[in-house]
């Protein structure tokens, strides 16, 4: 059988599932629709969650960050995982407990204010839709390469998919579909990773592998991964960063970007109980952790792959020769993500870091530059291929990179849908509407909201970096602040809360555009994106933080010198705090 | 005890535990993956030092005992004051 065949059967099979989970999970009522009817088992949403939380960029491309970084690209570990520890502690069980649908609706009653929760709405829409974005453009890419169809054509057929089991059945339909799609994903990222682990260092666990011996040489894997890469002219992969400020404030703004994404919090508004959503965060994590533990042993693992592959008797020695390249960079060439330029004329491919610290030893060995580039994104989805493993191997990673890009889609869209028809149509514009409007409401901006996305999917603005700088920094600085003194400072009135997040939301996204671009204009940025010129060091990704504290300064400031919050509110938070009895907002 | 007063000793039960978590929480990654790495210099996992272990693993494992550990103390807390607090 045909790999393409093997790759249309795989991905086949996957999405028939997934929409007829659709039609079994069919929504009947806006709290179905919304928060899955509040009846999802803790350790089935934490499965959810997992699916919800990793997208396309943690399927594909974290392992390539983590192989190109080394011990510096850590912060990716860390801060996607750290954020949860700060999700089950200080925002999931009083979020939970306070009953509602949506985060900018909290935000709205417990500052009192429809100018706070219309803000909300604003920051939910701008963060979630650059996100949904690259999740789009994922989709895509993963079609194009693997059921040879144009990328166009994929994104359709991803958008009709998502439509099927979100328009239709909602959050309901979303979370059983993404319970699904973490098994496929966390089956076809684990599969290619326990395979190269046993080749290289003969141990089945991947995260075991990546601390055990490299088998051909006898050294710790690290160790050889560090000797050949170091004797190519490349970073050091285990010594630490220039600044580890930065590299410590980029982790936190990705944890506390992680806990203020709106797409993620509101799946532990699904869940029974207030305890419920305790233990939620711990399996989410623990379903996360299945990937992110196996994630750096793969980077690592297909680094040393790709260099043994390109200098196969030991870099001190000459490179194959292009002719005789293995059939996964033909292929992988075909899609731009691999190119190969002879510049010396040798017909061998020289694969080195062309910097001037390596020129003479370049030099000497008869070598005009570099002369294959390889693509970091490509290290997960070739890995099955740069092992030599088996055709239904690949089919897997295939079905596994649509189910990460569809199911955090598919949690971004319901974000963006229910804070369109609950907080902007039902809380603000026409709060009078039955149930029934509001449901078709919500079912029309979900699938506005697919159309919107897939367009922008198919022109995106190739601005990776900023989408990250951007959506993480906007979640940090505004949304996790309003929501965290919300629950723990009952101090905090409206104007504190407004003020708080319009200057931590100025902050973090002027100081983004100021390196990176105003509006993703290319060549808009006023200031050169380099460490000697940011502020104290602190690159624009890792301005979140900052941001955050702006955020909890200002609302701190503007409160005490302005009156408390009513009776009324101190009520609500009080009752937000107790796991049980009768929750405030029951008195609407 | 009146029904406040037991919520505001569930509330401070709850802070001081989130405190100890959160300290944890920072120390582990912050402190023995970055700043206090070069102290864990000398112990080596797998032919690199304790401090690259704990960024690339370390950390995540210590989340994920913290996340249960908390629930599994808040349950008790729940229940110890669930008393006073009906349902």
């Amino acid at each position: 059988m045909s790999q393409f065949a093997i790759n249309i059967i795989f991905v086949g099979i996957s999405f028939a599932v997934y929409i007829g989970i659709a039609l079994w999970a069919k929504a009947g009522s806006t709290k179905d629709f919304y928060v899955a009817g509040g009846g999802v088992p803790p350790v089935a949403n934490g499965m959810a969650t997992a699916a919800d939380w990793m997208s396309a960029a943690s399927f594909i491309s974290m392992a390539g960050l983590i192989a190109a970084g080394g011990y510096t690209n850590s912060s990716f570990l860390i801060g996607w995982t750290g954020g949860y520890v700060v999700l089950a502690m200080l925002l999931a069980p009083y979020l939970r407990k306070y009953g509602k649908f949506t985060v900018p609706e909290f935000i709205g009653d417990r500052f009192y204010s429809t100018g706070a929760r219309a803000i909300a709405v604003v920051c939910l829409i701008m963060i979630s839709t650059t996100y949904v974005i690259g999740q789009m453009t994922g989709a895509g890419v993963a079609f194009s390469r693997f059921l040879e169809v144009s990328s166009e054509a994929g994104l359709i057929i991803a958008a009709v998919v998502v439509f099927c089991y979100a328009v239709l059945g909602g959050m309901k339909g979303i979370t059983y579909t993404q319970v699904a799609q973490y098994v496929v994903l966390a089956t076809a990222y684990t599969i290619p990773a326990v395979f190269i682990s046993l080749q290289l260092t003969g141990n089945p666990i991947p995260a075991f592998g990546l601390f055990s011996e490299h088998q051909t040489s006898g050294v710790p894997l690290l160790q050889k991964l560090n000797q050949v890469i170091t004797d190519l002219g490349f970073n050091d992969y285990i010594a630490g960063p220039e600044s580890k400020l930065n590299m410590a404030l980029f982790t936190l703004s990705l944890m506390i970007g992680t806990a203020g994404l709106p797409h993620v919090i509101i799946r532990f508004f699904t869940v029974p109980k207030v305890a419920d959503a305790r233990w939620s965060a711990g399996w989410a994590l623990v379903f996360i952790a299945v990937v992110y533990l196996s994630a750096p042993a793969v980077a690592a693992m297909a680094r040393l792959n790709l260099v043994d592959t390109i200098y196969p008797e030991g870099t001190q020695s000459a490179p194959m020769a292009y002719a005789e390249r293995p059939d996964w960079i033909k292929t992988w060439e075909q899609t731009g993500l691999i190119s190969y330029t002879d510049k010396n004329g040798d017909g061998l491919v020289q694969y080195y870091n062309d910097t001037e610290a390596y020129q003479s030893e370049a030099a000497s060995r008869g070598w005009q530059g570099n002369e294959l580039t390889v693509n970091s994104d490509i290290l997960v989805l070739a890995n099955p291929e740069i092992a030599g493993l088996a055709g239904w191997v690949i089919g897997l990673i295939a079905a596994g990179g649509l189910a990460a890009a569809l199911s955090t889609a598919a949690g971004l869209l319901l974000a963006i849908s229910s804070a369109i028809s609950h907080d902007l149509v039902k809380g603000i514009l026409r709060p009078g509407i039955s149930e029934q409007k509001e449901l078709l409401i919500a079912r029309i901006s979900m699938a506005a909201a697919i159309a919107v996305a897939t367009l922008l999917g198919m022109n995106p603005p190739g601005f990776a970096a900023q989408v990250v700088a951007l959506a993480f920094g906007i979640a940090a600085a505004s949304i996790f602040p309003a929501l965290v003194l919300g629950i723990f400072f009952k101090r905090v009135n409206d104007k504190g809360a407004i003020a708080g997040m319009v200057a931590g939301f100025l902050a973090t996204t002027i100081y983004i555009a100021l390196y990176l671009g105003w509006f993703f204009i290319p060549g808009t940025a006023v200031l050169e994106n380099t460490p000697d010129q940011w502020l104290l060091g602190i690159s624009p990704l890792s301005f979140g933080a900052i941001g955050a504290l702006i955020n909890f300064l200002v609302a701190f400031g503007v409160s005490y010198a302005t009156a408390a919050p009513p009776e009324s509110v101190q009520t609500l938070v009080e009752s937000v705090r107790k796991p049980h009895g009768e929750a405030a907002a029951a008195i609407h | 005890m009146t029904d406040s007063e037991a919520s505001r000793q569930y509330w401070r039960a709850n802070l001081k535990l989130i405190g100890l978590c959160l300290c944890f929480w920072a120390l582990i990654p912050f402190g023995f993956s970055m700043f206090l790495r070069p102290l864990l210099a000398g112990v080596t996992v797998g032919g690199v030092d304790l401090g690259f272990w704990f960024a690339q693993q370390g950390a995540i494992i210590s989340f994920i005992v913290l996340v249960f550990f908390y629930a599994w103390q808040m349950n008790r807390l729940d229940k110890k004051f669930s008393s006073s607090d009906k349902e």
